[in-house]
């Protein structure tokens, strides 16, 4: 008789209740050792594309925001360059670096959340105390600027809907120094931490090869020696006016992912700098008539990578198609390469590193075959601090 | 490759396209019938190396469009492959995803949401559509309005 062999499957998701979207991977694995994954998507779908067919061109822009709270500067600014090609409308020159400024304001506080959840999932709590302390001041300049910490509206077909007030740029300039030096602790207690490198480094890796095969995009694609940045690339706004580099580390694990963001900060806040002394004087919106018929993509590079909109127009108010894709949607597939071998404990940090858009909740139930002892999400949560522990006691 | 030498190796596969259009500086969009959009698909994949972003499907009314889109980052120039799907009622096209696995999503979606069906996808299950959505109902396709309206 053939022997039925039961692989146990560990499932993760569908709620998560570190990150925002849901998201259910469902892990076979062979004792510690991860061998198969499977991802379900799609549990928080809202049929935008299908709303914003039903909204006018000049309402879309707010619908989109609320795609994700976090990039929620990048997608509407992906949507209006592309509404702006099909009607040929240049915007103010002012208006360009106001984007500039609140986008790359937008990635320095995405980039900070994100170090300060890597930081709680493998147990170092610290780090997101200090992470998410040093993030604040950059909501607080973008509540300022637009009114609102996430969700900014700002961007608007023909410019923008809030200016930055010439005076509250010696504010934004002195919370930038005081943001940097903070970084620049953070940074460097980050980096040259034993326990972390430890913990990080050559784990999860996704090879170059991989990286392209698998499409993949921003620090993703930049952690795995994959040189790509919109921004650089096929620049918008005024990124080309700027002096900045693209960071890239060939290794590929973790650890150069989150080397890859750190060191971004840096370059954003750099730019946000640059962008706020050349500031123009003028007007930061003009008036837009019609959007003629047409057709056009837009792609810009969020803080998880590029996001990337198709527009088409039929010469009505409201446009016929609009597809929205979002940076995820092409890295979270590459957990096939980079999941599989590895430990069960170090998933969860492997699953974070693309910084993926998961949900607010999540249920986590895990069998091990052997014993029969279900872990929950807390115990997995726990296996990941323990093995933290463990290599720290190690080490002293 | 620049620019220039991009849009002649593009020339290269004109007997399989049906339009080559330079709609912005950066924007080039390939027509093709849906017959050839493999092929298509795999010059611009192998021959010019551009990074695949995704595809978007369209209820054109009279017929679906698949719209394959790519970005070449060497020049950022986006490169569209539009291919027409003109049988409406049974509407198909061959997948990539077997030497492209970054479109198995993609593919999946338009799957999902226009009922189009891609031959010889390796796993063409529900990605998006809840669980007890009803069989046979699509809802990109023009004749299912939003509700909000």
């Amino acid at each position: 008789m053939k022997k039925i062999v039961k692989k146990p499957v560990i499932a993760v998701g569908p709620f998560h209740p570190l990150q925002e979207e849901m998201e259910f991977f469902q892990l076979t694995v062979d004792g510690e050792i991860v061998t198969d994954i499977d991802m379900r998507l799609s549990y928080n779908h809202r049929g935008i594309e299908k709303i914003s067919e039903s909204l006018q061109f000049d309402q879309v822009p707010f619908l989109i925001s609320r795609i994700c709270g976090i990039c929620s500067a990048s997608h509407p600014l992906a949507y209006v360059q592309a509404a702006e090609e099909i009607a040929d409308i240049k915007p103010p020159e002012r208006a360009l670096y106001v984007r500039t400024i609140i986008n790359e304001l937008e990635r320095i506080h995405s980039h900070i959340l994100w170090v300060g959840l890597a930081g709680h999932f493998i147990g170092y709590d610290t780090v997101f105390m200090w992470a998410w302390k040093y993030r604040e001041p950059v909501l607080d300049l973008l509540e300022e600027i637009t009114g609102n910490r996430n969700n900014y509206g700002n961007v608007k077909i023909g410019g923008c809907r809030e200016d930055i007030p010439n005076e509250i740029k010696p504010r934004i300039l002195k919370e930038l120094d005081e943001i940097e030096k903070k970084m620049d602790m953070l940074t460097k207690a980050v980096l040259d931490d034993p326990v972390l490198h430890a913990r990080l480094k050559g784990v999860g890796i996704l090879s170059k090869a991989d990286a392209i095969k698998y499409a993949v995009v921003g620090p993703t694609a930049r952690g795995s020696g994959v040189d790509i940045d919109v921004r650089r690339d096929d620049p918008y706004a005024v990124y080309s006016d700027l002096d900045w580099n693209v960071i890239t580390q060939p290794e590929g694990d973790v650890f150069a992912k989150a080397v890859v963001r750190l060191l971004e900060t840096f370059e954003s806040i750099k730019m946000v700098r640059q962008a706020l002394k050349k500031l123009p004087d003028g007007p930061v919106t003009i008036e837009v008539k019609e959007i003629p018929p047409g057709e056009a993509v837009g792609h810009v590079e969020a803080p998880r990578g590029e996001t990337f909109h198709y527009v088409r127009s039929d010469g009505g108010n409201r446009p016929v198609r609009h597809k929205v894709r979002a940076p995820s949607y092409v890295n979270v597939p590459s957990f096939k390469a980079s999941c599989i071998g590895e430990k069960i404990a170090d998933v969860t940090i492997t699953l974070a590193a693309v910084d993926p858009c998961y949900s607010c909740t999540e249920r986590v139930a895990a069998v091990d075959s052997r014993s029969n002892v279900i872990h929950d999400y807390e115990n997995l949560l726990r296996l990941s601090r323990e093995k933290t522990e463990k290599i720290k006691e190690g080490k002293k | 490759m620049n620019q220039i030498e991009l849009k002649n190796k593009l020339s290269e596969i004109k007997d399989k396209l049906d339009a080559i259009e330079q709609k912005a500086e950066n924007r080039i969009y390939l027509t093709c019938k849906a017959e050839n959009a493999c092929a298509v698909n795999r010059f611009l994949l192998e021959d010019i190396g551009a990074r695949f972003c995704v595809a978007t499907g369209i209820d054109a009314d009279d017929c679906f469009e698949i719209i394959y889109h790519y970005s070449y980052d060497q020049t950022g120039c986006c490169i569209n492959i539009k291919a027409v799907i003109s049988d409406r009622e049974k509407p198909a096209i061959e997948s990539i995803t077997p030497f492209l696995p970054a479109a198995e999503w993609a593919e999946r979606e338009i799957h999902d949401i226009l009922g189009i069906d891609f031959k010889n996808h390796p796993n063409l299950r529900r990605l998006i559509l809840a669980d007890d959505w009803p069989e046979g109902v699509y809802p990109m396709r023009k004749e299912i309005k939003a509700t909000n309206t």
